[in-house]
């Protein structure tokens, strides 16, 4: 999410050029078996589990980790999957007034958190401020026994004490690059300033 | 420039405040309607507050008594998590006589980042913004503008009805009095519905043409065609200036009865911005019933107005203009 605001807000704003193709789409779906088999290790299975997508970049990647979830432990359409929830960090970021912020999407949490074992769900891991703003926002909605935190990238340059739980790729970056997640792969590239 | 240099001369940046619904374009109202669904979702969870306003702080100035209103913005100041400050005329050194003027600069020397600004007089608001720096958004000034009740109007219908393109929206009584009614023409116009002013001429304006609207001396043809029937307060110290006969003969011709209400078409909306009259404009049951959303706009109150407070306090959105200014 980190990324995609930079992308387009100003100061930051620009276009997103592409200069090499980091992980494909087989390289994602490998990506996100082996964080999935990593979170039932850790979890002992899946009971009490909640994925929550951050907005927006995190969404898809929380669905796809909990059908690839419901996959491995064999639950089919007719049993409970696993939650999936989706949240917006804007009105819990510590950048409000100091560049444009502002709620693209709903924030939606289908469950009580209270005791649960919430993974945090998002595309690339930078800064660790949306984090921050995410662990907050969690806590307004319940208190969970473990939260935990599962990303597509981890490209460096914390600024806060924060990890990954599960990593799909370490990718060192500049601090000026720019990272860009789907479905189909992961890009690494520039701003082009428009 | 410094605030006493500023004069009546001075344009105001109508974009850094919410003063009239004419200062805002289509996409605008888009936008903020749409940052609404994010604060009605705020509004439902277990603890409805975030820290979005961490620090600022917001004043309501009521020159004029109201409620709902303020409590509304109150509410939704405090939602995010902003300091609030109220400012009741009756409690005030306006009654020992300081001007509006010497009352602002007071209160803005105290550190204020909002003024919600409430006074009988229309342009008050507009006046106020010209003497400060802060933010200011218009609660209802004079026969004017009250903006957040058109956003919250059309919320509402929105919610209901999916876009108002094309929809006919019939608004019923003293329009001449009326800043909601002056608000929510241009707001439902601006999004493309049909608005048709339904009074009888003493309660209409003189002249009407500069609205895109249609007027009817009459509810009951109208009825059956609108998507929305949105009543307006009748005021009853209008009485005194002889407008309408009798407020019983008023409802003989423009009250929502209860017979009136069953000739709406089933989907058909039943607003009114409140206090309600029960018995003059509005039946007491018609109130009541499943597709009148009164209550629903009250509720729908506080989250167009955090969003309202959010987009011009915490969004940054001067902060793009600036940069773009400056690339």
């Amino acid at each position: 999410m980190a990324e995609r605001e930079r992308r387009l807000t100003r100061p930051y704003g620009g276009v997103f050029v592409a200069r090499s193709q980091v992980m494909d789409v087989d390289d994602i779906h490998r990506a996100l078996r082996r964080m999935s088999h990593e979170i039932l290790e850790r979890n002992h299975g899946l009971d009490d589990v909640v994925l929550i997508g951050l907005q927006t970049g995190g969404v898809q990647l929380a669905h796809a980790l909990a059908s690839t979830l419901e996959e491995i432990e064999e639950i089919d359409d007719t049993e409970d999957g696993v939650p999936v929830g989706t949240l917006d960090v804007a009105l819990y970021r510590d950048d409000i007034g100091i560049r444009p912020v502002l709620p693209e999407e709903v924030t939606a949490i289908p469950v009580d958190l209270d005791g649960r074992v919430v993974v945090l769900v998002d595309d690339v891991l930078f800064t660790g401020r949306t984090i921050r703003a995410a662990l907050d926002a969690v806590i307004d909605f319940g208190r969970p026994r473990i939260v935990q935190l599962a990303v597509m990238v981890d490209r460096g340059h914390r600024e806060l004490p924060i990890r990954p739980d599960f990593v799909g790729k370490n990718l060192p970056t500049r601090r000026d690059e720019l990272v860009d997640v789907t479905m189909q792969g992961v890009e690494l590239g520039e701003l082009q300033k428009s | 420039m410094t605030a006493r240099l500023r004069n009546a001369a001075t344009p105001v940046d109508t974009s850094r405040h919410l003063l009239s619904v004419g200062d805002l374009d289509r996409d605008q109202i888009a936008e903020l309607l749409d940052l609404t669904d994010t604060f009605v979702e705020v509004g439902q969870r277990s603890i409805p507050k975030v820290p979005a306003l961490r620090g600022r702080t917001v004043v309501s100035l009521f020159f004029e008594d109201s409620t709902r209103t303020r409590l509304s913005f109150d509410t939704a100041a405090k939602r995010l998590s902003a300091d609030t400050m109220s400012f009741g005329v009756s409690s005030s050194s306006v009654n020992k006589g300081e001007s509006v003027r010497d009352t602002i600069e007071t209160i803005e020397a105290m550190g204020i980042d909002a003024v919600i600004v409430r006074h009988s007089s229309s342009g008050v608001p507009a006046q106020i913004a010209r003497w400060t720096d802060a933010v200011v958004v218009n609660a209802g000034d004079g026969w004017h503008q009250h903006p957040t009740q058109a956003l919250l109007d059309a919320y509402t219908a929105r919610s209901h009805l999916g876009d108002l393109e094309g929809r006919s929206i019939a608004i019923v009584g003293d329009v001449k009095h009326s800043r909601v009614a002056r608000s929510n023409i241009e707001m439902f116009t601006a999004l493309g519905a049909h608005v048709t002013l339904v009074a009888p001429p003493t309660l209409l304006p003189p002249d009407t043409t500069a609205w895109d609207v249609s007027v009817s001396h009459e509810l009951d043809p109208v009825l059956p065609r609108i998507d929305v029937c949105y009543l307006l307060r009748m005021q009853s110290e209008r009485m005194t200036e002889a407008l309408i006969p009798t407020l019983r003969e008023y409802t003989a011709g423009f009250g929502l009865t209860s017979e009136r209400a069953d000739r709406l078409g089933a989907e058909a909306l039943i607003m009114h911005p409140g206090p309600m009259n029960r018995g003059v404009e509005i039946a007491s049951e018609v109130a009541e019933r499943p597709n009148a959303v009164i209550t629903e706009q009250v509720a729908n109150g506080v989250a167009v107005r955090m969003a309202v407070l959010f987009l011009l306090l915490g969004s940054g959105r001067h902060l793009t203009q600036v940069h773009e200014e400056a690339s």
